[in-house]
């Protein structure tokens, strides 16, 4: 049976990321809601945020280690579309005030430079089609109340996407390993964790490759430019005023944000979209 | 209580032989302290016969922050308990295997001192190899303090070394590491994960080693402290370490 009201879900959901105040899991109500349901509410909850003047610029996949699918109970990846409004820069300010409970991830990110489109993609092909790789931060963050998700609740809220920071040296992939590649992540210099981008689905141009297939069964397809976020290399941390994380990687160089508790910051520094 | 160094280090070498786990040493002594746990340590060393160098344990923050120390620990390398590469571990040797990511350092030159830093140690080094510690604590369910797992050498007990690479302009902090068991992915690191920097644990190391007298002489190894968190092997599974720059080892578990 198809979830009741997609709309109205998605209209909550909308007005939870507008407002900052988190709801109840929509799997309280009805604990069969599965990836299907959740993916139903998330494309009603797009067009309402693109109805702002927002814009897609890419797309971010989560659930991308064994250890997070485990954790919410499937064996594959989901994803959400990354917006406009929502990209930083290396060294950027962000608000505490801009989010609900927010997390960061190390993550490195591919910029496409051909159209790519499922089906029958394999990581060869994502390789062909990406123009680089680069280092990213995600900051994920739940609209559901204290991030008590399953996985319909993570999947309509925008796969629990918050904003991203993305380095602008983009390198490319030419002897590129990128499962290879090592990353650190430090808090305030402090070494929190290290990966590497195999934690990514086992090679982050899988990542690409699956997100590929699977917009290419709803018509969609990655076009040039579009950011790919392959997901997180360690367990996400959660975010306070007063911090600065660095993520380096190996091959790709640093990014580092700023958290601040301060909503006037944000606006005087930097802007926020990109 | 007295402690008796060459008795407690017997019991160890007897578990080995055995094959039987024994009780945490300071269960029976708790007065047994980290200085105490070298000094058994350094018995079952002069029983070792030849050594080809040395190893770190404690190494990562988080584990250090878990068991309540701010340092990491040291064990000696026997070089009986080398394996070559392609050589099988026979599981059936030891009690309770897991096998761990390791970056080695081979020293090109002889390097001691109380000061020594990251810096000392990347100058001396030759060579830089990927490296498979197995572990095999002596104590029932790797159930032990710091102490203990000193006495039982760092719960060492085999280790591959696979071919070094020339260190210049690889900067190991930042290499990824990836562990793999019959070709699913276990966990993955980069060198940071070592002390911050692989580097400054040898030159910890080092400085320990001052401490009696000795230091690191040309030709050895040192494997510079596990990368992630150990993972059990049994016979029938291929143990696979992948670090970038440096390349890769394989190791087969028989019986």
């Amino acid at each position: 049976m198809p979830v009741s009201d997609p709309e109205a879900k998605a209209r909550a959901l909308y007005e939870a990321r507008r407002t900052r105040t988190p709801i109840p899991p929509f799997t309280d109500d009805d604990p069969s809601l599965g990836m299907a349901d959740g993916y139903a509410i998330q494309r009603e909850l797009v067009p309402l945020l693109l109805a702002d003047g927002d814009r897609i610029v890419g797309y971010k996949v989560g659930l991308t280690s064994k250890a997070m699918q485990r954790m919410v109970g499937v064996d594959a990846p989901d994803h959400g579309p990354v917006l406009a409004s929502t990209v930083y820069r290396d060294g950027d300010t962000l608000s505490l005030a801009d989010f609900i409970a927010p997390k960061v991830e190390a993550e490195i990110v591919f910029v496409m430079g051909e159209r790519l489109a499922g089906p029958g993609v394999g990581p060869t092909d994502a390789a062909r089609a990406v123009a680089g790789a680069a280092a990213a931060m995600e900051i994920v963050d739940s609209r559901i109340a204290d991030w008590r998700i399953k996985l319909a609740d993570t999947v309509a809220d925008l796969a629990s996407n918050g904003a991203v920071a993305v380095s602008s040296r983009l390198v490319p992939l030419a002897g590129l390993d990128t499962r290879l590649v090592g990353m650190t992540l430090t808090r305030n210099g402090e070494l929190l964790d290290t990966g590497a981008g195999a934690a990514a689905l086992g090679d982050p141009l899988a990542v690409v490759a699956w997100l590929a297939n699977v917009l290419g069964e709803h018509g969609v397809a990655l076009e040039p430019g579009h950011l790919v976020m392959t997901g997180a290399l360690h367990a996400a941390v959660p975010m306070a005023a007063g911090e600065v994380y660095r993520a380096e990687f190996d091959r790709l160089g640093p990014i580092s944000i700023r958290v601040t508790g301060d909503a006037a910051e944000r606006s005087s520094t930097q802007g926020g979209p990109a | 209580m007295t402690i008796n160094h060459e008795e407690l280090a017997a019991r160890l070498s007897k578990a080995v032989v055995e094959r039987t786990a024994i009780e945490p040493l300071t269960d029976e002594h708790p007065d047994l302290d980290l200085e105490a746990g070298y000094a058994v340590q350094r018995v079952l060393r002069e029983q070792a016969g030849p050594l080809a160098g040395w190893k770190l344990g404690v190494t990562s923050r988080a584990k250090q922050a878990q068991v309540g120390v701010s340092a990491p620990v040291c064990g000696f390398l026997p070089a009986a308990a080398a394996l070559d590469l392609g050589e099988p571990l026979h599981a059936g040797e030891l009690i309770q295997p897991r096998a761990e990511p390791e970056i080695v350092f081979v020293l090109g030159r002889d390097l001691h001192g109380a000061h020594c830093t990251a810096v000392d140690v990347l100058s001396a080094t030759s060579g830089l190899a990927v490296g498979i510690e197995v572990l095999d604590s002596r104590f029932r369910d790797y159930r032990f303090t710091m102490a203990d797992v000193v006495a039982d050498n760092t719960s060492a007990a085999r280790y591959v070394v696979g071919t070094p690479v020339p260190p210049a302009g690889i900067d190991v902090r930042l290499v990824g590491v990836l562990l793999e068991k019959n070709g699913e992915l276990v966990a993955t690191a980069s060198g940071a994960a070592s002390l911050g920097h692989p580097a400054a644990a040898v030159a910890w190391l080092v400085r320990r080693l001052a401490l009696s007298g000795e230091g690191l002489r040309a030709g050895e190894v040192v494997l510079s402290g596990g990368l992630t968190a150990a993972t059990p092997v049994a016979p029938g599974d291929v143990v696979t370490v992948s670090v970038d720059r440096l390349g890769t080892v394989e190791m087969a578990v028989t019986d």
